[in-house]
């Protein structure tokens, strides 16, 4: 065995192919993405792996191919579990035949997320196990534990890390990746494969039957831990993350506390019964939902936590706050953190989109004919940063503009509006909602942003692109062949560095009524700059800038004011948007 | 056994990963436990970027607020915004060529000395170069980051022979000769 430095999702990654996988799918998603990416060098002529098209496609082809005796992952963020929750409801009734994980990735203070969820929950709802890691090298070690109790059981497994898990890096031990015997047939059993009222009631009751049996073997399961100590009043309950606070919190104290560390759900109530036996009171420690803290207090008198305010119920936690948590409880002073208090303000840093961004472009032309008055709804992906430019007034979860902007144009405003949407997110759950627009007649413009990649998760391929994940060609999908067939009019494709055109486009869709549609095609930055294109820098001639700032009003972190004139840095990346702005002719190709 | 918290901070796509993922990697040559933080997904699109890599650590990835040995900054403004996690014993090294955010039209960039300054009175040491213009004379202006592990390289409990090896397996291989350039002229700054 050696030692690797490794991030938690190539840790996982690291797990599933020692484990002897057949089929891999997800849909890309922070935190999550880079488990599938991790697992793709390896894949060709060893096992099938896919980016499908959303996460209910992707859990339905873990699903099928899990049902024909094939060792399964299938990888989403956790709001990706929203969309493959109704076939994940159910899978829990029919079980699985090959071991089946569902890494479902969550994100405490919400870093690249439109909402904090708790993905334990979903595990109970749907009464299956769950593995909640404390750490990358837990996380590789709980996925053959998974598999192994997955095929035994012949039940799904939800494997739940969070930001702080898959995104952090530690040694990991690694070990060897041998052949596993595969055992791949697909038995026919009608009466477990197809849910008809009758089957799955009786289903129902095998998966209540399973229940005690399951949570019996967890509760001597490496990943919960009970450490009871002499004389110790205290006892803390942590999970994740925060487990590992509570443990270098500890490292510095010198109290006897007693400890109980969860890593597998559902938790059998012997092992919280024993420490609330042994201690005056208990503290639970846990991110996002109090989960584990409701199922104490079934347990235990006296439990400090969300419940009861010692510990917040929003956000990722870290280790100051943990400790202090923990000192208050005892009684001991608070550690004091450090806050830095200077007298002069520091600009705000927020992310934005690249120097020479196409969406930025597509933007300027949308908002320069469409005007602050109507309303923009927009969809999930690098776009919402269009927010900085007043082009985004809703985003709620993927596939939403399209649908948004109908209802609001069903409402009954006065307003025009008009919703951007990227390739990536219209292919994952923006097609039906286009669909159900001109159907039901809604008066909207639709900007499909196609920047040929899924750019914020990290420009993963898509079937607008027609690569696979292992970067083979396949049969690229027309985004204009399903706009046809989705029933729309009114299409245009424009290029949106050529802003006049772009701009006489949205102007056309602005005075026509009905669903227009306006493919905005240019590849993303970042994705054209890998495919080795370079464009020409752009630069200011000094003395013919009169200090406008036109160009700097367009937010291109490439452009600058100094000493009263604008001043192109080295971000710029050519897409020369800003020379089109100019009304003086003062910015031109570099030695032009 | 050594410890050492060091805080890398800087704006995305600077190559903070990179740097966290050499040195990550350097202390795991070394047989020494290590846990990091990294930022991935929207706040890399040119937003304030913070890895942390703490060395000698067995618990979670997150360094303490105030208990940071190093605060290794890659842009000057950035140095600031971070300096709350650096120990008041603790030393500062920053990287003088500034990145202009876009809101500095609404909130004015701080001169140069001001930042210094207000560094100087938060830790023990505040180590200020134009590392960019180093990755620079080392050949390719990428190579920033591996000039500040240069830098960071005199204070790290680590071998330079670690790092150096570290270096050459993480950087794309027609760049080595450049990296291994910009660790020397950090390291000598």
């Amino acid at each position: 065995m050696t030692k690797e430095y490794m991030l938690g999702n190539e840790a996982i990654a690291r797990g599933l192919l020692e484990s002897g996988i057949d089929v891999a799918t997800g849909y890309p998603g922070t935190p999550s993405s880079e488990i599938l990416a991790s697992l793709a060098p390896h894949a060709r002529g060893r096992f099938h792996i896919e980016w499908s098209v959303n996460e209910k496609v992707a859990l339905e082809v873990a699903i099928g191919a899990s049902w024909a005796g094939a060792r399964t992952v299938c990888t989403m963020k956790h709001v990706g579990l929203n969309v493959a929750a109704d076939p994940f409801m159910t899978l829990s009734h029919t079980g699985v035949n090959g071991g089946l994980i569902l890494i479902s990735a969550d994100d405490p203070s919400c870093h690249s997320s439109q909402n904090e969820q708790d993905s334990r929950v979903y595990a109970k709802f749907s009464k299956i196990p769950c593995f909640d890691p404390q750490s990358p090298q837990e996380a590789k070690d709980m996925v053959a534990y998974a598999y192994d109790f997955s095929e035994r059981h012949q039940i799904p497994v939800l494997l739940r890390p969070t930001t702080r898990i898959s995104h952090a890096k530690s040694d990991v031990d690694v070990g060897d990746v041998l052949p596993r015997p595969k055992n791949i047939a697909f038995k026919k059993d009608v009466e477990r494969y197809v849910v008809l009222p009758k089957h799955t009631r009786v289903l129902l009751k095998k998966l209540n039957a399973k229940q005690d049996m399951i949570r019996e073997e967890l509760a001597s399961s490496p990943w919960n831990r009970l450490d009871l100590r002499d004389g110790a009043n205290l006892g803390i309950v942590a999970s994740g993350a925060a487990s590992a606070y509570v443990e270098e919190a500890l490292e510095g104290l010198g109290a006897p506390v007693s400890y109980l560390k969860i890593g597998a759900y559902p938790v059998d109530p012997s092992l919280i019964k024993r420490l609330a036996d042994s201690v005056e009171r208990i503290l639970v420690v846990e991110e996002l939902s109090p989960f584990i803290e409701e199922q104490v207090r079934m347990y235990a008198g006296s439990v400090m936590g969300k419940m009861t305010g010692e510990v917040p119920h929003e956000g990722e936690f870290n280790p100051l706050l943990v400790a202090n948590i923990i000192r208050k409880a005892l009684g001991v002073p608070p550690l004091e953190g450090r806050d830095v208090r200077l007298d002069f303000e520091l600009p705000a840093r927020p992310p934005v989109m690249c120097a020479g961004c196409p969406h930025r472009a597509t933007f300027y032309a949308m908002k320069s004919v469409f005007k602050e008055e109507s309303i923009f709804a927009s969809d999930i992906g690098c776009y919402t940063l269009g927010t900085q430019m007043g082009a985004v007034d809703t985003c709620l979860c993927m596939g939403a503009s399209i649908t948004i902007a109908s209802g609001l144009s069903f409402s009954g405003v006065k307003n025009k509006v008009a919703c951007t949407i990227g390739d990536s997110t219209f292919l994952h759950t923006g097609i039906p909602g286009l669909i159900n627009a001109v159907y039901n007649k809604a008066d909207i413009t639709v900007v499909i942003l196609d920047n040929r990649t899924t750019g914020m998760t990290g420009h993963q391929p898509h079937p607008g692109t027609g690569e696979t994940i292992l970067g083979e060609p396949s049969t690229e999908i027309s985004l204009e062949a399903i706009v046809k067939a989705c029933g729309v009019q009114s299409m245009q494709v424009i290029d949106p560095l050529d802003l006049e055109a772009a701009k006489a486009a949205f102007r056309k869709a602005y005075d026509s009524g009905g669903v227009k549609v306006i493919i905005s095609r240019q590849p993303c930055v970042i994705t054209s700059r890998r495919m080795g294109i370079r464009r020409q820098q752009y630069e200011v001639i000094e003395d013919a800038c009169e200090g406008c700032r036109r160009c700097i009003k367009y937010g291109c972190p490439a452009m600058e004011t100094r000493n009263g004139k604008a001043f192109i840095n080295e971000a710029c990346a050519g897409c020369g948007v800003c020379a089109k702005l100019c009304q003086f002719g003062a910015i031109k190709p570099k030695g032009a | 056994m050594a410890k050492f918290d060091l805080l890398i901070v800087g704006v995305g796509g600077q190559g903070v990963i990179l740097a966290s993922d050499i040195i990550g990697r350097a202390a795991v040559m070394e047989g020494l436990p290590v846990r990091s933080a990294e930022t991935h997904g929207m706040a890399q699109r040119g937003g304030a970027v913070e890895n942390h890599v703490r060395i000698g650590c067995r618990h979670g990835s997150l360094i303490p607020s105030g208990g940071a040995d190093c605060l290794l900054s890659m842009e000057p403004l950035e140095a600031l915004r971070f300096a709350g996690y650096l120990s008041p014993r603790g030393i500062a090294i920053m990287n003088t060529e500034r990145i202009v955010p876009i809101t500095a039209g609404k909130v004015e960039y701080p001169e140069a000395g001001a930042i210094i300054d207000a560094m100087r009175g938060l830790c023990s040491m505040v180590k200020a170069e134009d590392y960019a213009a180093l990755a620079k004379k080392a050949g390719a202006a990428q190579a920033l980051n591996v000039a500040m592990i240069g830098a960071v390289s005199r204070y790290l409990p680590l071998s330079v022979d670690s790092l150096r090896e570290a270096i050459s397996k993480s950087v794309p291989p027609k760049t080595v000769a450049v990296n291994l350039r910009a660790f020397e002229l950090g390291r000598e700054a």
